[in-house]
């Protein structure tokens, strides 16, 4: 499995080589390769036979970070959903996709996704599964701007990437506490040990934690506003990551945990809240999209939220449903994608507006359209696998297993009336996306192309699609034993016992209400027209898209006016802000530690020649400040050396002296060579408040420096290490003087880099000397 | 003896601090020196002064000053030399290529 992960990314590597010759081979060949590889490799597992299957890799073993790829039920059915419609979202690609295009960009970040996304559904490690997670935002973000020339589309990527990011990171903030509560990364394990978490104190942090990582991912309400908005990817993007595979993680997750959570109140009402919402929301919101793709954005917002409705409910007929509508939604919901994007690219406009009466001009896409819309529809015909899992949807929510009290059954009361309603508009959007489209006057002179049947690469891939919707609505077993059973079971944490799909029940409660939905469904489509201004009233001027872009544009400017506010360029007011930090913290942190400690015991005595090679010191210095003189100024400043080597003698530092006594020589020196090139020193004309803040600063250091030095000698918290020095400079050294030894023995390869060190400023002054002056007019 | 030592080490990074803070590229410089002599200064004080023989070997003689702080500061010396000869190098070719060594002057246009 390692393998089949890692596949996607090894060949990431190769794109780049192999775009070269895309003028006489199109890369997505080689690409389609790989998704379908790893197909036939998991295909295998489907039999009623299936056992769970566990690979572990080290990778980072000290920190219990190992690639533990873990295939159950769960697993398989995303692994075969991502290389599957993998395989024919890349295939359709190559039609889509002209060679002009930055094709090595667009397939790098593909395989990246693709690989990630096994990543994560294959991970039993949670920091892999984190791991895996962000890269899929990450490889989200690049092909949503994948066009980033428009500005729509960097909007877009940046949008999606701000907030899935941002759930990730609570993501990864819920898995650390499980982690640290269980002492385990493994999910398997954590779910073994659920009590430890379940009776946590912190399990109402975790819960909201993971579920923000889970809906912001799965677009669920109020986060499902980048969903929309990455509909500026290319279409096998949208088809693929926003709508089949990507924006499922977020279930996926909410599934993986549900047999740890689904025991918790707290669970029950936030998901199936959050999803019957985000149901009703988003058929609502579709209705009024006039852009194909954004009719479809809004309808995989509300069908996600049917999914966690049922994972919500946790019912063994819900968890069942919502695998089946899993794999169902993948199937419709790609095909109209597709379809959605070969009308784009055969009349090139996808405005709903301007379109119509496409039947006769793209029969076979139109034909698509009618199974795939229907099914998302959920009309009651045989051969449409939509209709099954909504019929499901139905069932599960009239029986809802939680407590009567409370939220919870105010809850379970109006759950049933409220997946109608989602229902009813999942209707009118299908009806309004086929019918808007294919139907009606054909307005042909007013498209920008003239429109035809799309070539057949590009239908090859929705076909495969349809084909599976109707095979799975004429044969449900087919799916069901071998498949949908062991997803629901790892799902459930318990055996499930194969639930019978069966078309027809008889006048049960379920159709009747598949009945309602569709006879106001009908009338609603219909009408469509006559009560579409209801949306000036809802949403009308609430909008969750302004929120998000007011905090954005106030983040931007806030923290540009601050970053203005201090990074002027001016280098003197950086340092004083560093120096004024400097000088707040350890002050501030001497005070409340009692740092500052004066011990008068342990003092030499005061003797004539330092006070008399003290003074002239301070004079010294306080006279470089004050002077306006270049040359007085730097023998001034040549006083201080002296008089500093004048200190080591009298220290008993001989080398040091020497040293200093060199180094001052040569550094005046090289002053007086150099100020003659220097403008005059100036009187200083800073502002007076500059100056006084200066003086404060200079003093503040000073004093803070002295304190130190006198806390400094006056504790003595451990022996000096000086004292090996003295005993072995002889010993292990071979040399009498100790600071000598110490340099070029015990720390050679100090004294090594320093000289290093030296050698690369001779080098840079070198180079600066020699360095001509840039000609005026470059 | 120290408390004295201390305080000069305080004094020279105040006047170096405040050179710092100029204007003009020289000051600046001579700001740098002045920080790094009171910096061996502060080392040199945070052990102990005048106990004991130079710390060179010598028969008879038990008590050494501390050897540790002049082998730091002695590494010190050489590199504020470096560091000192690289900024009068770089103040040169500042001034010489944009004819001012006003750090105010120096600033990119991006601010303006």
């Amino acid at each position: 499995m390692l393998v089949a992960v890692l596949l996607p990314f090894i060949l990431a590597v190769f794109i780049p080589f192999l775009s070269r010759w895309k003028e006489k081979l199109h890369p997505g060949f080689f690409v389609t390769l790989v998704p379908v590889v790893i197909f036939i490799y998991f295909v295998r597992h489907i039999g009623s036979g299936f056992e769970p299957v566990v690979q572990e890799y080290s990778w980072i073993p000290s920190l219990g970070i190992n690639m533990v790829f873990h295939l159950d039920g769960l697993s398989l059915l995303f692994v075969l959903l991502i290389s599957g419609i993998g395989a024919l979202v890349a295939f359709y690609s190559i039609y889509y996709l002209h060679k002009s295009e930055q094709l090595g960009h667009f397939y790098v970040y593909f395989l990246i996704f693709m690989g990630s996304m096994l990543g994560v559904v294959l991970s039993d490690n949670v920091f892999a599964l984190y791991s895996f997670w962000e890269f899929t935002s990450l490889s989200s973000f690049l092909l949503i701007g994948f066009w980033n020339y428009k500005q729509e589309s960097r909007y877009g990527a940046l949008k999606s990437m701000l907030i899935t990011v941002f759930g990730g990171l609570s993501l990864l903030g819920a898995l650390i506490f499980m982690s640290e509560l269980t002492n385990t990364t493994s999910i398997r394990a954590m779910i073994d040990q659920q009590q430890l978490v379940l009776n946590s104190e912190y399990f109402p942090l975790i819960l909201s934690l993971l579920l923000l990582g889970a809906f912001t991912k799965s677009a669920q309400f109020p986060f499902h506003i980048w969903l929309p908005d990455a509909m500026e990817a290319p279409t096998p993007v949208s088809a693929y990551l926003h709508s089949a595979t990507m924006v499922k993680a977020g279930i996926y997750l909410v599934a993986r945990y549900s047999p740890m959570l689904s025991s918790s109140e707290w669970f029950f009402i936030i998901v199936s809240t959050a999803g019957i919402v985000t149901l009703c929301w988003g058929s609502y919101m579709a209705v009024r999209q006039t852009d194909l793709k954004g009719i479809l954005a809004f309808s995989t917002i509300s069908q996600l939220g049917m999914i966690m409705a049922m994972l919500g409910f946790g019912t063994k007929a819900a968890v069942f449903g919502a695998v089946f509508h899993i794999l169902n939604h993948a199937t419709f919901k790609g095909s109209l994608f597709m379809v959605a994007g070969i009308i784009d690219h055969e009349t090139g406009t996808r405005d709903i507006r301007r379109l119509g009466g496409l039947m006769t001009y793209l029969p076979i896409t139109a034909t698509l359209a009618v199974f795939a819309s229907f099914s998302m529809a959920g009309v009651p015909l045989p051969f449409l696998n939509g209709f099954y899992s909504k019929e499901m949807f139905f069932e599960s929510s009239l029986h809802l297993e939680a407590s009567a009290a409370g939220f919870s059954g105010f809850m379970m009361s109006v759950i049933p009336y409220l997946a109608v309603l989602g229902s009813i508009f999942t209707f009118v959007y299908s009806m309004y996306f086929f019918f808007g489209t294919f139907r009606g006057r054909a307005k042909i002179d007013q498209l920008p192309k003239k429109p035809h049947e799309a070539p057949i690469g590009m239908l090859v891939s929705p076909m495969i699609l349809v084909a599976g919707v109707i095979i799975i609505g004429l044969f449900p077993f087919l799916v069901n034993g071998s498949f949908i059973a062991h997803a629901a079971e790892a799902v459930k944490g318990t055996a499930l016992e194969e639930k019978h799909i069966t078309f027809w029940h008889g006048i049960i409660p379920p159709f009747v209400m598949s009945l309602t939905v569709v006879v106001f469904g009908a009338i609603l489509a219909i009408s469509r027209k006559g009560w579409t201004p209801v949306y000036n009233f809802l949403p009308g001027r609430l909008s969750l898209n302004k929120f998000y872009d007011g905090l954005v544009d106030r983040t931007e400017r806030y923290s540009g006016v601050i970053t203005k506010g201090y990074m002027n360029g001016s280098l003197g007011r950086y340092v004083r802000l560093i120096l004024a930090a400097i000088l707040i913290v350890s002050f501030a942190f001497m005070a409340l530690t009692g740092g500052f400690t004066v011990d008068t015991s342990n003092l030499s005595r005061i003797t004539a020649p330092e006070i008399a090679v003290a003074v002239t010191m301070v004079l010294a210095a306080i006279g470089t400040a004050l002077t306006n003189n270049r040359i007085a100024a730097i023998l001034i400043l040549g006083v201080v050396g002296y008089g500093l080597s004048m200190l080591f003698v009298l220290y008993r530092a001989p080398d040091l002296a020497l040293t200093q006594l060199i180094v001052e020589t040569v550094t005046v020196a090289l002053f007086l060579l150099v100020f003659y090139h220097l403008p005059k020193l100036k009187k200083k004309d800073q502002p007076m408040s500059t100056q006084v803040l200066n003086v404060i600063i200079s003093v503040g250091f000073g004093a803070l420096m002295t304190m130190v030095a006198i806390s400094a000698h006056s504790s003595k918290w451990f022996d000096s290490i000086s004292e090996y020095f003295v005993k072995n400079s002889y010993k292990l050294g071979g040399g009498d003087n100790i600071v000598n030894v110490i340099l070029v023995d015990f720390r050679g390869l100090d004294t090594l880099f320093e000289i290093v060190v030296l050698g690369i400023a001779a080098m840079a002054i070198y180079g600066l000397i020699r360095l001509k002056k840039p000609k005026e007019d470059e | 003896m120290e408390f004295i030592m201390a305080v000069l080490a305080g004094i020279l990074f105040t006047t170096g601090v405040y050179n710092l803070l100029q204007k003009q590229l020289l000051r600046i410089i001579i700001g740098t020196g002045l920080i790094s002599h009171g910096a061996h200064l502060f080392i040199l004080t945070m052990g102990e002064l005048k106990r004991g023989a130079p710390p060179v070997l010598t028969e008879g003689i038990e008590k050494y000053t501390d050897p540790l702080p002049q082998a730091l500061i002695l590494t010190s010396i050489v590199i504020s030399f470096g560091v000192t000869s690289l900024l009068l190098v770089l103040a040169y070719r500042a001034a010489k290529i944009n004819g001012t060594d006003n750090m105010e002057q120096l600033r990119g246009n991006d601010y303006e």
